[in-house]
């Protein structure tokens, strides 16, 4: 998709160069009028986004006390100490090892299966396959809240309660819906000659999936897997539900929730807004350096 | 060719198959199961008391405002949300002033667009407590800038008049950026012979933007309009970090009910049920809806 629009801009540009003549002097200075407030409003934008988002960030260096006489201020001391106190004594440090533990087995089991499934759906032909597939679509109509109350049934009964495993299976299972979806249509896209030559020459269907199909899908994969990571990542509802006891399991949302409700009753603020800040930093730094894969990757989902 | 095709399609497809039908699927379908049994909980006695969950329903007059508030984000967060939405990537992808016909980004899209996702992919419970700490009536960063200019400074999450409505910002806050992005990408892929067709028409930038741009975004927009009416059916997360639906049920919604009867001090897991199916029937016919009224010949280019 984004190489085609390059082109087209490319041409486009090179064709109106050639033409910019005494025509469209008149649109230009009424353009240029807005131009001076469309430049204020996307700053103003700009601030509202970034300054709640800096304003957590210089907290975290700040006292309690330069918290509560003057939230504007800026901190006296970077003081690491709080980020250290959320880091152990809040846990944080070892709600996102969870997290990072439970993402990494999610993501696994969702793209393998997600790419499995939606590739025998979108080159096979047999019985019921329309059937299973829009049972699996489906899916992603229902909220979750629907389910709730039967999943914390199902997982408790498979002994799966209070378990990263269960968490991995049911994170899995509810991507597979969007993931089952975005795949097939991708695989569809693909030429269908490259696997007939293959099949031809005796590549067998498995080896053909591997070797031939999965390389052709990468930049699907890519896509989808940055939004199953980040939906992962934040998933809050499922692991509150999920993994109510162990405080040692909690990811990484639950630890955050409880650090804002034990923060009420102790009033460590600077505690919070480091916590929060640790929370966010990773995930704003890995968005900052792959930025064009991750927000084509979030939104293709959404012009499909 | 078909030798060998059974044994992939059935290794590839019964795993995922069997993962979705116990997780996904059993649970969906046992819902409506539950939802017409008076199912206390813990214990295994659950009788079957086919539509009575449904019929109290109807008079939980605490369920009943907590429909009215997800009906009013309904209505204001896809259409906040858009109109801000397009505003901001029609001035990011169109604003430009130089020679083509205004059709060209203005400096430093791309530093905007960096900037406006930042929401999306943060967690919405990181969302939710960091704008709890700028709600905070006496340090946070709302009140601080309010006292600073010399007005009132009110309680925000505190007062019924303004939690509500401080949450809803919040959401629409948080969402504004990926649609942006959506809907400039779908900006990019008009082709700009048109915008030169236009521009030597004469046609002024607003004209350009509701007669031209808008109609060929059509199809991104009545995505983005069912994403959001579906966003706006949940906003749990955001209410339950916030407010909690306080003070005084002011700012709950179905979710939160819904959780909150199932999980909260009573276990009543068959109307708690009762209230998912509820929820269920409000997404499909909102979804159904959004398809059928903003339903449009599609434009498809060259």
């Amino acid at each position: 998709m984004t190489t085609v629009d390059t082109s087209a801009r490319v041409s486009s540009e090179a064709g109106a160069e050639g033409r910019s003549g005494a025509g469209d002097r008149a649109p230009r200075r009424e353009w240029g009028v807005v131009n001076v407030f469309s430049h204020g409003f996307l700053l103003l934008w700009a601030l509202l986004t970034t300054l709640p988002l800096l304003w957590v960030f210089l907290s975290s260096f700040k006292s309690d006390g330069e918290i509560l006489s003057d939230p504007w201020g800026l901190p006296g001391a970077l003081r690491f100490e709080n980020w250290a106190r959320a880091w152990t004594e809040a846990r944080i440090g070892q709600y996102f090892l969870n997290s990072a533990v439970v993402v990494a087995g999610s993501l696994t089991l969702t793209m393998l299966f997600g790419a499995t499934a939606a590739y025998v759906f979108a080159r096979y032909e047999f019985r019921f396959r329309q059937v299973f597939y829009y049972l699996f679509v489906g899916g992603m109509m229902f909220p979750v809240f629907l389910a709730l109350v039967p999943l914390f049934f199902v997982v408790r009964n498979a002994g799966l309660f209070n378990t990263w495993t269960g968490l991995i299976l049911v994170y899995a299972a509810y991507s597979l819906p969007f993931t089952v979806f975005f795949m097939t249509a991708f695989f569809r896209t693909l030429p269908t000659s490259v696997a007939e030559a293959a099949l031809i020459d005796g590549c067998g269907h498995f080896r053909l999936f591997f070797r031939v199909m999965l390389p052709m899908a990468k930049p699907g994969l890519v896509s989808v897997a940055i939004f199953n990571f980040l939906s992962q990542w934040n998933q809050f509802i499922l692991p509150q539900v999920l993994m109510q006891g162990d405080e040692s399991k909690w990811v990484l949302a639950q630890g955050l929730a409880a650090l804002a409700v034990s923060q009420g009753y102790q009033g460590d603020f600077s505690g919070l807004f480091a916590g929060l800040t640790l929370g966010m930093l990773p995930v704003l730094g890995v968005y900052v350096l792959f930025q064009r894969q991750i927000q084509s990757g979030l939104t293709a989902g959404q012009l499909k | 060719m078909k030798h060998g095709k059974y044994p992939l399609i059935i290794t590839f497809l019964v795993p995922p198959l069997l993962l979705y039908g116990i997780f996904v699927l059993s649970p969906y379908l046992q819902a409506f199961q539950i939802s017409t049994t008076n199912w206390l909980g813990y214990s295994a006695t659950a009788d079957y008391v086919g539509l009575e969950n449904f019929g109290n329903l109807l008079r939980d007059g605490a369920l009943w405002n907590a429909v009215k508030n997800n009906l009013i984000l309904l209505v204001l967060l896809p259409v906040l949300t858009i109109a801000l939405g397009l505003f901001f990537s029609s001035m990011l992808n169109m604003g430009g002033r130089r020679g083509t016909a205004g059709v060209v980004g203005v400096r430093g899209s791309g530093a905007y667009k960096l900037v406006y996702f930042f929401p999306q992919v943060l967690s919405v419970v990181i969302i939710a407590l960091l704008w709890k700490e700028v709600y905070h009536p006496n340090n946070g960063l709302l009140n601080a800038t309010l006292r600073a200019v010399g007005l009132p400074a009110p309680t925000w999450l505190g007062d019924p008049r303004t939690a509500f409505w401080a949450v809803l910002a919040v959401m629409v806050w948080a969402n504004v950026g990926f649609y942006v992005v959506l809907f400039g990408a779908a900006m990019q892929a008009i082709p700009k012979d048109i915008y030169e067709a236009v521009m030597l028409d004469g046609a002024s930038r607003w004209t350009t933007l509701t007669k031209v741009t808008i109609p060929l975004l059509w199809d991104t927009v009545q995505v983005a309009w069912i994403y959001l009416a579906i966003a706006a059916l949940d906003g749990f997360i955001l209410i339950q970090q916030m407010t909690d639906g306080g003070p005084n049920h002011s700012s709950d919604v179905i979710g939160l009910r819904m959780y909150n009867t199932a999980f909260g001090s009573e276990t009543k897991f068959g109307y708690a049920s009762a209230i998912g199916v509820v929820m269920f029937f409000l997404t499909l016919s909102v979804a159904v809806l959004a398809l059928r009224a903003s339903r449009r010949d599609r434009i498809e280019y060259s």
